[in-house]
């Protein structure tokens, strides 16, 4: 085809949801995925639930969730640094986005084992994020889109504020794409250390990435370089607390660790920095890789004892076991010394004797520590003893463009783009200034990527 | 925990790297299964293999199959496990390379050695019989007489039976002997009967690529309730002979006659489609060095119920003897080989379905 209606540059949640809500609308699309057919998709294959708003229980949710409720939850995980204004129209559209993927292939399934805690807010991929992805990927194929792998848009021509044609790099050389609309839906640039580091510096180099290496970016600098108006900086992204053994690359899910409650984190000082026991655990999940990242070699230990093995999700690596702490401090190769006195005084400021209750703020806490643990203090005195090593893990990053309530991108000059869409991570900044709530990635992406796709569509028409 | 074999070592690498993940636990039975426990014996992992359907989904699911470095295969190792485990229970002991690797060339011979050596002793006795059974108001027993033929496969039948269950006790004693009831063995009876876990967790199954349009649920059910319809064929007739009096050959309308077409053609369609089925199949989801096993019990199926319908449609000719020969060769190779090839996995299967209703009963019980 010389001219395609619709270009789409990424292969995502976000991605498919704009080329199959343009294709349904008529318009010829094409989409480029710079990853290889297995490792298509980014981070969407990693993924497991989406979080929309319903007014009531269904098959799969346990109970409502309203919108109100769910502004509130956005705007306290972000400390209010969103655009309220778009978050909201995001959230009231995610009520129609429960009905609206499942029409596109995509099954759910009540919360999986181990995440009672959101299975009223998430909805729950039957088979997993690869399994959503597959829907989507036959959904679109069947309505005509067509797909072609290894192929990374790295330049794009634009004039004044519309987009003329691509720069499309392939294994066989690099081609050009002319196409009279785009939908930039290409992900974050975590896999790109070096862009990391403008934010974060040196620590970068102890970064692990939580997806697959081709998440570099390079659409999103070529957009901001062509006079797209830049989103975020570079610091900002879903960063937790993940096993350092974990490899650099899309260790997904298996390498997290849902334990920090049970126990006490040092440093490679053998010394606490920060209250484990500050809020429930889904809802602080995501700070300890920024809390991780900011400690000496971005390392940290979570040590816990025999009775708390059993309690939290199994992950991908087995604790380091030990009999004694100064066992355990020399395996892990800390100061034996200081890791005894960092328990002991830890275990002697313990104010227990309340019933011990992981799912909600137990009130058994410290006296005397700084920093205390203010929730779910419990000795740590069973041998044996145990720990995981933890680094922190990119999921991805909120630098991009950004875009109006149409998913179009705004321009340097405020003036939204004629034919520019942005879906999914690439304009999450939008939304999450800072901090996460398990599942609004894959809200970002669907209801951006659906309203990139039929935005789009009526620009062409 | 250490594992007698490196398929089990590799499952129960697996089912950490599973256990730690979850994303599957809707598919099927296995990955519920599987979250009831942190660590493996190899007769978990035995249990969780012949729970498992091989239909394929979590294959296609997982974020982690190869090449990710992970390199998760949960179907393909499973299915591993799957078939050493036939071999692993088998009784006596020193039947249990024989099928595993040889299924096909084995059964096909022993089928026409039978076949040829019922000729002979047709032959020896009464050698006009061959050519002219279907001229004889006795038909069959003309050629084998009655009491012969059910003294063979009487003994092949009873031993059969004794050594299947010898393979079927030792199974369940390494899954635990679990204290199963009523209901769970109707809860098995139902899953196993509609093949609930063959359906990729409502999508369809997959075989050859990672579209959902696998049949062989299809196929096997033709081929299971085939095999139920023949097997009732057999017992009608029977209870024909000893009860009524009434003896062989029956009209194409009678009981024993209609139940053995109806299963003739099941297990002519069955298999045909689960062959072709098998040809195509990804090499990833299947186990290494077991297809002869495989094929060859399909085949024994197909080749008594062709034959068997052949009879029905040819016995009024001169081919009856060749034709018969041929039968009850097939069915008595089918009754030898059945404690030592893949018909043990309907067993297992049933077992371990049995198992997981009694698991998840009790792991979903009100605690009190």
């Amino acid at each position: 085809m010389a001219v395609w209606d619709v270009l789409v540059a990424g292969g995502g949640n976000a991605a498919l949801c704009a080329a199959i809500a343009a294709r349904r609308a008529g318009r010829s699309v094409l989409v480029l995925e710079k990853a290889p057919k297995f490792y298509r998709g980014g981070n969407t294959r990693h993924t497991r639930n989406m979080r929309c708003a319903h007014d009531t229980a269904t098959g799969t949710l346990t109970g409502p969730y309203t919108g109100d409720e769910f502004m509130e939850d956005l705007l306290r995980v972000t400390s209010g640094n969103t655009d309220e204004a778009l978050s909201r129209m995001m959230i009231d559209r995610s009520y129609e986005m429960l009905d609206w993927i499942q029409q596109q292939g995509v099954r759910f399934q009540p919360s999986l084992g181990g995440t009672l805690s959101l299975g009223r807010t998430n909805s729950f991929f039957l088979g997993g994020g690869r399994s959503m992805l597959n829907a989507l990927y036959r959904t679109a194929e069947g309505l005509g889109v067509e797909i072609r792998y290894e192929h990374e848009v790295t330049e794009v021509e634009i004039d004044g504020p519309s987009f003329r044609a691509a720069t499309v790099t392939t294994p066989a050389g690099t081609t050009w794409i002319e196409a009279r609309s785009l939908i930039a839906a290409s992900g974050g640039f975590q896999a790109d250390i070096d862009w990391l580091k403008q934010g974060w510096g040196d620590r970068a180099e102890n970064f692990l990435i939580r997806g697959t290496p081709y998440n570099k970016g390079s659409l999103t600098r070529a957009l901001i370089d062509s006079g797209v108006r830049q989103i975020g900086d570079a610091t900002q992204c879903h960063a937790v607390a993940i096993d350092a053994r974990a490899p650099q690359f899309d260790g997904g899910i298996i390498t997290r660790l849902d334990c920090v409650v049970f126990g006490i984190v040092v440093n490679k000082h053998a010394k606490r920095f920060y209250d484990e026991g500050e809020d429930i655990w889904p809802k602080r999940y995501a700070i300890w890789g920024r809390l991780v990242a900011d400690q000496p070699d971005q390392i940290a230990w979570i040590l816990f004892d025999a009775p708390n093995l059993e309690k939290f999700m199994p992950s991908l690596f087995p604790p380091v076991e030990a009999g004694s702490i100064a066992e355990l401090a020399q395996k892990l190769s800390l100061d034996p010394a200081q890791l005894v006195e960092t328990v002991e005084t830890f275990n002697a400021s313990v104010i227990g004797g309340k019933p011990f209750n992981h799912v909600e703020p137990d009130g058994n806490r410290t006296e005397g520590l700084s920093p205390e643990k203010s929730n779910w203090a419990q000795r740590i005195e069973t041998a044996p003893f145990y720990a995981y090593p933890v680094r922190p893990g990119i999921t991805f990053t909120y630098l991009g463009v950004r875009v109006d309530d149409r998913a179009r991108m705004v321009m340097q000059d405020g003036q939204p783009a004629e034919n520019m869409f942005a879906a999914g991570e690439i304009m999450a900044g939008n939304v999450l200034g800072q901090g996460y709530a398990a599942g609004i990635g894959m809200t970002i992406g669907a209801v951006f990527g659906r309203l990139a796709g039929e935005g789009a569509a009526t620009h062409v028409a | 925990m250490s594992h007698s074999t490196p398929a089990l070592t590799e499952a129960d690498r697996l089912m950490t790297v599973c256990n730690s993940c979850r994303y599957c636990e809707g598919l099927c039975a296995v990955f519920p299964a599987m979250e009831l426990k942190r660590s493996f014996s190899d007769g978990d992992l035995n249990h969780l293999a012949n729970l498992c359907h091989n239909c394929g989904a979590c294959y296609h699911d997982c974020q982690f199959t190869p090449p990710h470095e992970f390199a998760v295969n949960v179907p393909g190792t499973l299915a591993q496990v799957r078939a050493e485990s036939y071999a692993h229970y088998a009784w006596p002991k020193a039947a249990r390379p024989l099928f595993a690797r040889h299924g096909t060339a084995l059964a096909i011979g022993m089928t026409l050695v039978t076949a040829l050596f019922i000729l002979g002793l047709v032959a020896a006795n009464e050698p006009g019989a061959l050519l002219t059974a279907h001229l004889d108001d006795a038909r069959f027993y003309a050629l084998l007489p009655h009491e012969a033929m059910v003294a063979l496969f009487g003994a092949a039948f009873l031993w059969m039976l004794l050594a299947v269950f010898m393979g079927a006790r030792a199974f369940w004693r390494d899954t635990g002997t679990p204290q199963t009831e009523l209901r769970d063995h109707t809860q098995a009876t139902l899953d196993a009967a509609r093949l609930r876990y063959l359906d990729g967790g409502g999508m369809g199954c997959f075989n050859e690529d990672d579209q959902p349009t696998d049949r062989r649920r299809l196929w096997h059910h033709f081929t299971f309730y085939g095999f139920l319809l023949c097997l009732g064929a057999t017992s009608l007739a029977t209870v024909y002979h000893y009860v009524f009096g009434w003896e062989a050959p029956y009209t194409w309308h009678s009981g024993p006659a209609l139940l053995g077409i109806a299963g003739g053609i099941g297990l002519v369609i069955g298999p045909l489609g689960l062959l072709s089925a098998k040809r195509a199949r990804m090499q990833e989801l299947g186990a290494v060095g077991f297809r002869g096993m495989e094929v060859g019990f399909i085949l024994m199926l197909l080749i008594t119920g062709a034959s068997g319908l052949a009879l029905r449609v040819l016995g009024e000719t001169a081919l009856l003897g060749p034709l018969l020969a041929l039968h009850l060769g097939a069915v008595l190779t089918f009754f030898l080989s059945m404690p030592y090839g893949k018909f043990v996995h309907g067993l297992y299967r049933y077992l371990a379905l049995s198992r997981h209703a009694r698991d998840m009963r009790i792991a979903l019980a009100p605690k009190r």
